[in-house]
């Protein structure tokens, strides 16, 4: 990576923590500049607007929770042991890097104005979208899997994920979000497997 | 081989006749018809009775085959003889064996019924063995029905000694190197993840609702066009497949799907393929969408 990339990065690691801590509006390119203690016109350098900066965070995001999920997908295991697998990963970066699933709930979904011209359809998520097309395409193939509309079972497993995440960040759960996988995990399985 | 005619048996197993009505269909047939003599064909007279043929010793040009095999003779006889002996002793004095058809080829559509007894020349769907286990001299021209050029520029390609390259199932590479999807004028909608809302009508793309094997089927249909005008999926109709190990699939006008993804293109893996496929469909291409010819615009 050139020296331009890296810096591009740590930018965009410093706005996805602002942005997915304090909202998209309340979030302004000078508090970026600040963190990351870098003069305004500066920034612009690397990113010609707020807009562009955000879009640019939640393709970031997606292709670090993509990559994350490829991993499972090139895993010889069952579709059960990678759904568990995929939730670990999930709730691990909620756990750890709790920003790029804040920033998908908080900041993608809750203001699409903002990504609605170069963030069409699935275009900025590709990468993670594609990983589950892949897992599911297996695990029907497989025969592990019913086979059924993809958006079926891509909102069962990731709205029921998302959901949770949500919840833990509420502070409402009673126990760790790692304690959980092994649960949410059956569940999705048996509600997506094949009977 | 000499100047002088080349020699052609064409036997029949089990089969409906497609691959002799799409050889009677060649454009050329004069042209034909100065190269090669017909010894026998089923459906057109000769001046040797087939027993004669079958008696004699001499050795001929090619034998052609048509239809699945079997060496069961509560299956197929013919002319009163186990059908064995009769492909078994043609086989012996030939120079090449041309499977015509996708039948001859690995079984087709009456291998389905007993795919233990009734196979390809040398294979039995993909795999390798079928009527005889292993021999040097078949080449398979598949398609259902084979394309009358793809037979007759193969037989003048080997009377003129020249080299035919094969792929791993014993078709010419020239013809079968190519995918049906070279070519298809619904390429334009295939990129951009446009259906087909009818069959038979100019737009669209057939791959995702009608069941088009054009990106994964071996054959160069739109390239050469059949009858000199057109071919399947320029008429509207998906692609079948037909010059593939494992035709006929079920439901073949209905695109298979897991979790509603396709098979993927021929060579083209899964991550590359959604990847692409998802981004298209992120956009609605208002031209792809409307009519070629809008009556509305007269």
């Amino acid at each position: 990576m050139d020296k331009k990339s890296k810096k591009s990065e740590k930018i965009l690691d410093a706005a996805l923590l602002l942005f997915s801590k304090n909202g998209f509006y309340a979030t302004t390119i000078p508090d970026i500049a600040r963190a990351m203690g870098m003069s305004v016109g500066n920034i612009y350098n690397y990113f010609s607007s707020k807009e562009k900066l955000a879009k640019e965070i939640i393709k970031y995001s997606s292709d670090i929770l993509g990559e994350e999920i490829r991993k499972v997908n090139e895993q010889q295991a069952s579709s059960q042991q990678k759904i568990r697998d995929i939730v670990a990963v999930y709730f691990d970066m909620a756990s750890t890097k709790p920003q790029h699933i804040n920033y998908f709930l908080r900041v993608y979904l809750a203001n699409k104005e903002v990504f609605k011209e170069g963030c069409e359809g699935m275009l900025c998520v590709s990468a993670f979208v594609t990983e589950l097309m892949i897992f599911f395409e297996d695990g029907v193939a497989k025969g592990e899997l019913r086979n059924q509309d993809f958006f079926s079972a891509f909102g069962l497993f990731m709205g029921y994920l998302g959901g949770f995440v949500f919840l833990n960040g509420e502070g409402v759960l009673t126990k760790d979000l790692n304690d959980y996988v092994d649960d949410i995990a059956l569940n999705i399985y048996n509600a997506l497997k094949f009977q | 081989m000499s100047k002088a005619k080349s020699s052609i048996v064409w036997l029949q197993g089990l089969t409906c006749n497609g691959n002799s009505h799409s050889f009677l269909n060649y454009s050329h047939m004069e042209s034909f018809a100065s190269s090669f003599d017909m010894l026998y064909h089923p459906l057109l007279l000769g001046d040797t009775s087939f027993d004669a043929i079958l008696q004699s010793d001499t050795p001929f040009d090619f034998l052609i085959l048509e239809g699945a095999l079997s060496r069961d003779e509560d299956i197929i006889r013919k002319f009163g003889y186990p059908f064995h002996k009769v492909l078994d002793e043609l086989a012996s004095r030939a120079r090449y064996i041309i499977c015509a058809g996708s039948c001859a080829s690995f079984g087709g559509i009456f291998r389905l019924k007993d795919e233990a007894k009734i196979t390809g020349a040398l294979f039995s769907g993909k795999s390798r063995g079928g009527y005889w286990s292993e021999k040097s001299n078949v080449i398979n021209i598949p398609g259902c029905p084979v394309h009358p050029a793809w037979l007759i520029d193969t037989l003048f390609l080997l009377k003129r000694e020249a080299k035919v390259s094969l792929d791993e199932f014993l078709r010419p590479k020239e013809i079968f190197s190519y995918l049906t999807h070279h070519g298809c004028l619904r390429n334009e909608y295939f990129e951009w993840k446009v259906d087909s809302k009818q069959l038979g009508e100019k737009e669209g793309c057939l791959f995702y609702e009608y069941g088009c094997q054009g990106p994964m089927t071996h054959a160069n249909c739109n390239k050469i066009l059949w009858n000199g005008v057109g071919s399947k999926t320029r008429a509207g109709s998906p692609c079948l497949g037909c010059t593939e190990f494992d035709f006929p699939k079920m439901k073949l006008y209905e695109t298979q799907t897991n979790m509603s993804l396709p098979q993927t293109p021929f060579g083209i893996s899964k991550r590359a393929y959604y990847s692409l496929a998802g981004i298209a469909k992120s956009f609605k291409i208002e031209r792809l969408e409307r009519k070629l010819i809008d009556e509305k615009d007269n």
